[in-house]
């Protein structure tokens, strides 16, 4: 009893708030409640979203100096940013899952990486290139996980036209990926990124 | 005649000893008998010259002939991309003893197993590590100067039909 008692007085202030959220209103409509309620949540939604995609832009993601002066650097010379056809991915493109439900977990994930930097976790060349290994392994688990899905956002299997690829690339493609014994990133790691050491790495030296 | 037949042995020789690309070099000669043109082009001296086109890399995967035995296989294939560093050799994620049976490809040659006193070591010697230093994508390219290099073969196929040494 005198700890609920403690409670009481510990949110004593928060008494007043109570009463009046829990009251029926005395001066707006009911209608004027419902309408304003529902145009406030566009409002908020809109704004909630329109962060949400404010953040998942590369200019975003670059303007930390962890990600610009490594990451993004390296992408510059990959078929990712320069290629024949002018088509590039961007940093969410492949790093931010596009169905809603997910990218809200990743970016949940993401406030990690926050703090990450607040704190200077890999703000140097030498600490980003010590924890590359376990950076580079939780992408490659993602992408291992949903059998590579972003990278299927763009590169679908069924459209794939093996006769305008090298025999080489027909090849291997008719052979694990059609068959499904491989996911992209089996054999595709290191494309965007340079790699870290891959002692131990499966199908490396 | 035997001039140039006793010159295009040297090159055969020379090349068979591992020495081809300088003999080579020194053997070009326009189709006259000199240079018709400087490697630059037309180009004044005090001029830079424009640079040349990059060329696509063949890419057929098919393996291409041997100029000499001891030549280093050519890499028909691109390696754009492909990191060969401390970290991984992307090359030997395929060319690797042990990934051979599913990548089908040729398994690096035993001789990258030896040490340079001849040793033979478990795994890949790191002299031998860094691929690009021997083997090489092609392109289609017209080379600048014409390459009068006959391989080994074709001299022996010369000297028994009863051509001459000289």
């Amino acid at each position: 009893m005198s700890l609920l008692g403690a409670l009481a007085n510990r949110f004593a202030w928060a008494r007043p708030i109570w009463t009046t959220i829990s009251r029926p209103s005395v001066y707006f409509s009911f209608g004027a409640l419902v309408l304003g309620g529902f145009v406030a949540g566009i409002v908020f939604w809109g704004a909630f979203n329109t962060a949400l995609e404010a953040t998942n832009t590369e200019k975003f993601c670059t303007s930390c100096h962890e990600m610009h002066s490594n990451v993004f650097e390296e992408l510059k010379s990959t078929i990712h940013f320069s290629n024949r056809s002018g088509v590039r991915a961007s940093c969410p493109d492949c790093h931010v899952p596009h169905n809603w439900t997910d990218k809200i977990a990743r970016k949940m994930q993401a406030s990690k990486e926050v703090w990450g930097h607040l704190f200077g976790t890999i703000g140097t060349r030498e600490k980003f290139l010590d924890h590359r290994f376990a950076l580079a392994s939780h992408e490659w688990a993602r992408m291992k996980a949903n059998d590579s899905l972003e990278c299927r956002n763009c590169h679908s299997a069924q459209s794939m036209d093996t006769t305008k690829q090298s025999p080489r690339a027909a090849e291997a493609h008719e052979r694990f990926l059609f068959t499904g014994q491989k996911t992209c990133i089996d054999c595709h790691k290191g494309i965007a990124h340079k790699l870290p050491d891959m002692k131990g790495v499966e199908g490396w030296q | 005649m035997s001039r140039l037949l006793r010159s295009l042995l040297r090159v055969a020789l020379a090349s068979s000893l591992g020495l081809a690309a300088p003999v080579a070099m020194s053997q070009s000669a326009g189709p006259d008998g000199g240079l018709s043109l400087p490697l630059r082009g037309p180009t004044p001296v005090a001029d830079p010259a424009p640079a040349p086109r990059i060329q696509p890399i063949r890419n057929t995967a098919a393996r291409e002939t041997r100029n000499y035995p001891e030549q280093p296989p050519v890499i028909p294939h691109t390696i754009e991309g492909y990191q060969i560093d401390l970290n991984g050799n992307k090359c030997l994620s395929c060319h690797a003893r042990s990934r051979i049976r599913e990548s089908q490809a040729p398994m690096i040659s035993i001789t990258h197993f030896m040490d340079r006193e001849g040793q033979f070591l478990a795994t890949v010697s790191p002299r031998r590590f860094f691929c690009t230093e021997c083997h090489v994508s092609q392109t289609d390219a017209k080379p600048p100067v014409a390459n009068s290099f006959i391989d080994i073969d074709s001299l022996i196929t010369h000297l028994k039909a009863g051509g001459s040494a000289k």
